[in-house]
């Protein structure tokens, strides 16, 4: 009997093995202490003013991975190819639409008339 | 060999047909078609938080993020949502050992915790409508009502989901379809937290800053 191949048996947001409380456990821990960083920063002023709206995206997205690992138990092992491949074509996408949408329009605003030369051409 | 072949016959049909060539077991199948529709509901998100994004800062001269926020009820919301995430886990942890006692116990918990959040933001809404600032005063608080809206619609629907899939377990026991459909519900409640993360990190806790 050759070695039991388990590549593709695995459905995504199955744990490996059977999955324990630990894990979860773990999860809502790193989870809670994610949020209460997100909060403390935007309350208060340990964050430089200009840099607080990447330094939340930056704590967003680490939550995100912690959902993603601890409750979705999305891994990295061979059994989890199929999953992880869609979610990088669906982070590509969402990357794509919203830095691009963000692109486009401050592009856009910047090429956009001053309003006092607009109103005097209006005349 | 006798034993294997008797063990064999024994495993429900979806394990059995897991062979190295065969096709995938169905719920293996399932659940990756339903994490195919997962990722395009992502998408959707995304575009409405580009749209978001964008009309930031259009306020037509009407209220803007900062008076409208409340920070309270978005870290009472955000907690409801975690903890519900981390009692449906707990709670197909007990189900996939067939523990009914406990999974109807969480899985109630998860109920009433995603009620109350659905109950708060269904508050802070008719209160912002209330006070003029409701989706047609300007382009920024249509965006926001069509991105937080559209996340309050699919807890609604979670949450009839939930109740549907819990009383197909009481009528007809853990069974392998029944266990499919749970896990896909697990899946859809997850990415929901994380949709929510981003919502409260980029709408409420950035709009109070700016």
């Amino acid at each position: 009997m050759g070695e039991q191949k388990k590549t593709d048996h695995r459905a995504p947001g199955d744990a490996e093995g059977e999955g324990s409380i630990l894990t979860y456990t773990a999860g809502l821990g790193f989870a809670l202490a994610l949020t209460a960083a997100s909060f403390i920063v935007s309350q208060s002023h340990l964050l430089w003013a200009p840099g607080l709206a990447v330094g939340l995206a930056v704590l967003a997205i680490a939550q995100m991975g912690v959902h993603l690992v601890f409750f979705l138990n999305i891994g990295s092992g061979p059994d989890n190819t199929n999953t992880v491949l869609a979610l990088a074509f669906g982070i590509l996408i969402v990357t794509l639409v919203v830095s691009g949408s963000l692109w486009i329009m401050a592009n856009l605003n910047g090429n956009m008339m001053p309003g006092a030369v607009m109103q005097e051409m209006q005349k | 060999m006798t034993a294997q072949v008797a063990d064999a016959s024994a495993v429900p049909e979806e394990v059995a047909r897991a062979g190295d060539d065969g096709p995938a077991p169905v719920r293996v199948v399932v659940a990756y078609g339903f994490w195919i529709f997962l990722l395009s509901d992502i998408i959707m998100f995304a575009a409405l938080f580009a749209t978001y994004a964008v009309l930031n800062g259009q306020t037509a001269g009407g209220p803007s993020a900062r008076h409208l926020f409340d920070i309270r009820n978005v870290a009472i919301e955000t907690l409801c949502l975690l903890f519900s995430s981390y009692t449906c886990g707990l709670g197909s942890l007990f189900i996939a050992r067939r523990r009914l006692r406990p999974f109807y116990v969480l899985f109630g918990m998860t109920f009433v915790l995603g009620a109350i959040f659905l109950g708060l933001e269904i508050h802070e809404f008719s209160g912002m409508v209330a006070s003029g600032a409701g989706p047609s005063r300007s382009a920024f608080l249509s965006s926001f009502f069509a991105l937080v809206g559209l996340h309050g619609t699919h807890v609604t629907i979670g949450l009839l989901w939930l109740l549907f899939n819990v009383a197909q377990v009481a009528a007809k026991g853990p069974r392998p379809f029944v266990l499919r459909r749970l896990h896909c519900f697990g899946l859809f409640w997850h990415a929901l937290d994380i949709i929510w993360v981003a919502v409260m990190s980029l709408v409420y806790l950035m709009g109070v800053r700016a």
